[in-house]
């Protein structure tokens, strides 16, 4: 079967791919701290901090998306006070999407992260401070290298988690096409529309493209193995 | 003084107050039990352990007060963990070099030849610690502390956690490291044997307080503090090869009080050499003893004379010739002896551990 994309799904692609590599680029970043501080931290708090962050694992999407639509359309708390300050509210937006999957893939970046961060543990940190390293130095040549499969990790579940977003993205994005409608919702549209055919194609392009992503990992995580470090 | 430090605590039902002057040169033990506060105190130097009521001054730099306190990187020190703790993604190579590259180059005294060299370290260099024993582990360790060319050497029980054999083959190391380093090192144990060998200057540590700071010698044979009346009581003799009677198979080494004959040590002669003798290995006699099968015999005076918690007991602090000796003998026989202060009298000496 010979596949063939329409420009619309082509563009639903692009969205998808767009979607994934922003919404993990930014959580990685901010992630990363605050796993550190989960990782480490003595507050007795932590149990409540702990529950919010695995929380969108257990809600169903849809749920999620409801709260976020009400959130960030025009009257909700975000959206409101960035339409009373001359913006555009997030409802149906692109941005309001990035919010959504940052969301739902929390999770998935965390919990590898506090992982590995646990793992490495503080005193080969206190180490590289008797040896002359600063703060930021220690983070870069001694946490990341340590806390590679981690991050590593944490990335591919956290892309992975969003190609197959559905349920948040229909909530707060809507379906516009070359915005808001990524591939997983051009399927649906397209077997309610009785276009196999179109279906096909697309789905077919998400599983080989999810399988090479996970083979590439599990082939670059043998490869990162650290000698003598569990993950 | 070197560093002049006071830090104050009190966390839960540990409090920690005490005043310390540790000498810029030789290694200082801060000895102790656990729980006495020993690495506390190692942590605290360093920059570690942050506390709220703390002064120190190194070389008369600040290092820390109620308004200042010089992060741990900052600080010109060299760092042993009990565990080596070396970077598991790391060959030996890179970690000994890790805190070498972040020292500006001028500053550079020590290279790495040189503490491959002092450690022994040739053959381990590319392998990555897991590869390692737990000795040669810790060798790199140290070695990676002393490539940062420190100003301060910390130790904190870099032995506690190795097994006997692996503590003989560090133990030569560390000797080496004391005779050869012009740097201050301030070692934690809990072992009497290891301060007895390594230090020269201690400081006696009970519940978070200093009993006493000064001279291992003085230390170890004062009688008003527990060490003279522990079970292994002992007095360090320093003194120097002087010569080899291979035939034998022992070494005589010389001192103001006299000669002691050891073992046949391996060392030139006229090298500084250390004994320490227990104090249950020392027995007295009035007048010198011709028939018996003790080596050492040494004249000496009787400076004082004190009860010992082991009934029936006594400690004789015994002067050799301006070295000090312990002797734990029997309340009987210091009764039909009749010793007193003052008197001259022969320690036979049973046993000498070399150091």
């Amino acid at each position: 079967m010979p596949i063939s994309l329409s420009p619309q799904d082509t563009m639903a692609l692009w969205v998808t791919f767009k979607l994934a590599v922003i919404s993990t680029t930014i959580l990685l970043v901010l992630c990363a701290p605050a796993a550190w501080w989960l990782a480490h931290t003595r507050w007795r708090g932590k149990v409540v901090v702990e529950a919010l962050v695995t929380l969108p694992l257990v809600l169903p999407p849809t749920v999620l998306g409801f709260y976020l639509l009400l959130l960030l359309g025009p009257r909700g708390w975000v959206g409101g006070t960035l339409e009373s300050m001359g913006f555009n509210h997030l409802a149906f937006s692109f941005t309001g999407l990035v919010i959504g999957s940052m969301i739902y893939s929390l999770p998935f970046v965390m919990q590898p992260l506090t992982n590995a961060f646990q793992a490495t543990g503080t005193r080969v940190l206190e180490v590289a401070a008797t040896l002359r390293a600063s703060p930021l130095d220690r983070f870069f040549t001694i946490v990341a290298p340590l806390a590679r499969r981690g991050f590593l990790t944490a990335a591919v579940l956290s892309f992975a988690h969003t190609l197959g977003e559905f349920g948040v993205i229909i909530m707060v994005g809507g379906n516009i096409p070359g915005q808001t409608q990524v591939a997983s919702i051009a399927i649906y549209d397209h077997v309610e529309a009785m276009d196999y055919q179109s279906a096909h194609a697309l789905a077919l392009i998400l599983v080989i493209l999810s399988f090479s992503l996970l083979l590439a990992v599990y082939g670059l995580n043998r490869k990162f193995k650290v000698v003598g470090v569990g993950s | 003084m070197s560093i002049q430090a006071r830090f104050r605590l009190e966390r839960g039902d540990f409090t920690l107050d005490v005043e310390l002057q540790i000498p810029g040169k030789g290694v200082t033990a801060l000895f102790g039990r656990s729980g006495s506060g020993k690495t506390t105190i190692l942590r605290c130097l360093a920059g570690l352990e942050r506390i709220e009521d703390a002064r120190l001054q190194f070389n008369g730099d600040l290092w820390q007060d109620a308004t200042f306190f010089l992060p741990v990187h900052q600080r010109p020190l060299g760092y042993v963990f009990q565990e080596a703790s070396l970077f598991p993604h790391l060959n030996a190579r890179n970690n000994l070099l890790y805190g070498f590259k972040r020292i500006p180059a001028g500053e550079r005294r020590v290279k790495l030849d040189d503490v491959v060299t002092l450690l022994g370290l040739e053959t381990l260099l590319d392998r990555y610690p897991d590869a390692l024993s737990g000795g040669q582990r810790q060798r790199v360790a140290i070695g990676r502390a002393l490539l940062t060319s420190p100003q301060l050497l910390l130790m904190d029980e870099p032995m506690a956690s190795l097994d006997v054999a692996s503590k003989g083959e560090i133990l030569p190391y560390l000797e080496r490291l004391r005779d050869e380093l012009s740097i201050p090192v301030v070692y934690v144990s809990h072992s009497i044997e290891e301060v007895a060998r390594l230090a020269d200057h201690m400081v006696l540590l009970e519940a978070g307080r200093a009993l006493a700071q000064g001279p291992l010698q003085t230390l170890l044979t004062r009688t008003d503090l527990p060490l003279a009346h522990s079970e292994q009581a002992s007095a360090v003799i320093e003194g120097t090869v002087a010569v080899h009677h291979a035939p034998d198979h022992l070494t005589e080494l010389a001192f103001a009080g006299g000669s002691l004959l050891i073992s046949h040590q391996e060392r030139a002669v006229g090298t500084p050499l250390r004994a320490r003798i227990l104090a249950r290995d020392v027995s007295v006699a009035l007048t010198r003893p011709d028939a018996s099968s003790v080596l050492n015999a040494l004249q000496v005076r009787i400076s004082d004379i004190s009860d010992d918690p082991q009934p029936g007991h006594v400690i004789l602090t015994l002067d050799a010739g301006g070295q000090t000796l312990l002797a734990r003998i029997s309340l009987r026989s210091c009764r039909q002896l009749a010793l007193a202060k003052g008197q001259t009298v022969w320690a036979m000496v049973k046993g000498v551990a070399v150091t």
